[in-house]
């Protein structure tokens, strides 16, 4: 197992609106295994890009507990551990692929796909390399290569986007939509891109809107309804 | 840990019995009602480690740039400890800030941490050069021989990129932004180990801020020094920072990861901060 969540909760206190409390998302379950995919679905507004962020803590959950399960053999609970190991564990163990780009518009499309492999300790000839094939794979003109992303489509940056998150990848990526506004092709390749890294033993929690997609890479869909 | 703070606290007045009971978040309030002293920084608690980056927001008077200072030793604490760890012979007990000599703290001062002031008229002196500037805390580093210190400022000016032609400029020679970035290869000479930076580039405009924090953030991950940065900008502490600690009236009220503070906000003062962003 990778990762366990357990009964996670996350309630939104808003102190400067009367203190209202709204509920992000309550009561999710479920467990992650090496290679496996799981995708999460349901209406918008259900809190999945909630739970994800709680997994990263970008949120803190309300209740309830995530336990990573560590490559050596430890586990840790991401709910309550200390903040300097979230930020050790961000820059080895668990990435994150946002649903829109967040890049510095002063650097190169190749440069930003390339950095996480040279902040790993790949030469910046290699890295480079590699980036270019990545982004060529992915359908991405040559001629953009070295041109700020800011300035690309929307379907490019998601692209930049996914390229950066899986160039150097974590053993746990939270994928939020990677393919919301791709085209077919587009998203076939990010797909087949998701196929191979589970293969590489890669666990992946992904949130997914299209059911034919879903079903060709995740191995297990858990669904969030709306609370009535 | 680099750096362990602890229960740390400056008072400007009389400093009676109760000014740390009735001042602080909850008491909304920096002034003691009983004897007018003012609270500038109350019990403040945080530890740093070696290459991490933390930021510090709040709103003006929350005593943001008092906590620096008093790290830097440019004023002095009433109470509390400031253990620094960075000294290899000291690794077992650390170095308390507080009781150390007058020589113990310019070597501090002069190799182990820098400054980065808001103004760069107090962090430069502008009778000297802007090479001379550089090579003054090269000097109080140790370094003694003409040359060496002739090469590593033009080396340091060129990585901040000034045109080394203009080494024996004064400072008032440069624009704002130059200044600024003298300071920074100033700050940078003695290879320190912990950076303090106090709002390092309000008041440049946005081409020259980017550029600024684009060299900081590089400086940072080629030299693996740990910072402090001091700023109202929400958006310099998200370029640049880790971990971010929010202040209020003396006090500490929210520490978490940087992207955590930003998008879930726990303190009524930090959702407030945070829901102010244009």
């Amino acid at each position: 197992m990778k990762l366990t969540v357990n009964h996670l909760a996350k309630q939104f206190t808003l102190h400067n609106r009367d203190g209202i409390t709204v509920t992000g998302f309550s009561d999710v379950s479920f467990t992650v295994a090496d290679g496996e995919l799981l995708a999460l679905t349901g209406p918008s507004g259900t809190g999945k890009s909630s739970i994800l962020k709680a997994i990263y803590r970008t949120y803190l959950s309300s209740s309830g507990t995530i336990h990573l399960h560590r490559k050596d053999g430890s586990i840790v609970d991401l709910t309550t551990c200390c903040e300097n190991s979230i930020l050790e564990l961000r820059k080895k163990e668990i990435g994150f692929v946002t649903q829109f780009l967040k890049i510095l518009p002063r650097i190169t499309a190749l440069q930003s796909v390339a950095s996480p492999l040279i902040e790993r300790g790949e030469y910046e000839k290699n890295a480079r390399e590699t980036a270019s094939q990545l982004l060529d794979s992915l359908n991405i003109r040559e001629e953009l290569f070295h041109l700020s992303p800011l300035t690309f489509s929307g379907g490019e940056q998601q692209r930049i986007n996914i390229a950066r998150g899986v160039i150097a990848p974590r053993d746990l990526l939270l994928l939020d939509e990677p393919t919301a506004s791709l085209d077919e092709d587009s998203s076939n390749r990010v797909l087949d891109l998701l196929l191979e890294l589970k293969e590489k033993g890669i666990a992946m929690i992904g949130i997914f809107h299209d059911k034919r997609k879903t079903e060709r890479v995740a191995d297990k869909v858990y669904t969030i309804n709306r609370e009535i | 840990m680099l750096l362990n703070v602890k229960e740390l606290t400056k008072v400007y007045g009389q400093f009676c019995a109760d000014c740390l009971l009735l001042t602080g978040v909850e008491q909304n309030t920096t002034i003691c009602p009983r004897c007018k002293s003012v609270i500038a920084i109350n019990r403040v608690n945080f530890s740093l480690k070696g290459n991490e980056v933390l930021g510090i927001v709040g709103e003006s008077g929350s005593g943001k740039s008092t906590l620096l200072q008093l790290i830097y030793q440019d004023i002095k604490a009433n109470s509390g400890q400031i253990i620094y760890n960075g000294l290899s012979t000291t690794q077992d007990t650390g170095f308390d800030l507080l009781d150390c000599t007058t020589t113990e703290r310019s070597f501090l001062r002069n190799i182990e941490m820098s400054m980065i002031y808001q103004s760069p008229t107090l962090g430069l002196n502008y009778l000297f050069s802007a090479g001379g500037n550089v090579a003054e805390k090269i000097i109080g580093s140790g370094e003694r021989r003409y040359k060496v210190i002739r090469e590593r400022v033009i080396r340091l000016l060129k990585r901040l990129e000034l045109p080394d032609s203009r080494v024996d400029d004064y400072p008032d020679a440069f624009s704002g932004g130059q200044q600024q970035r003298i300071q920074i290869a100033k700050a940078l000479s003695s290879s320190p180990k912990l950076l303090l930076l106090d709002e390092p580039t309000t008041g440049l405009d946005l081409s020259v801020q980017a550029k600024l924090l684009d060299l900081i953030r590089e400086l940072q991950q080629e030299m693996s020094f740990a910072m402090i940065v001091v700023s109202h900008d929400l958006g310099v502490i998200n370029h640049l920072t880790d971990v971010t600690m929010v202040m209020k009236h003396g006090s500490l009220v929210e520490y978490g990861l940087t992207d955590q503070i930003l998008e879930d906000p726990q303190h009524p003062y930090t959702q407030l901060l945070v829901s102010s962003i244009l």
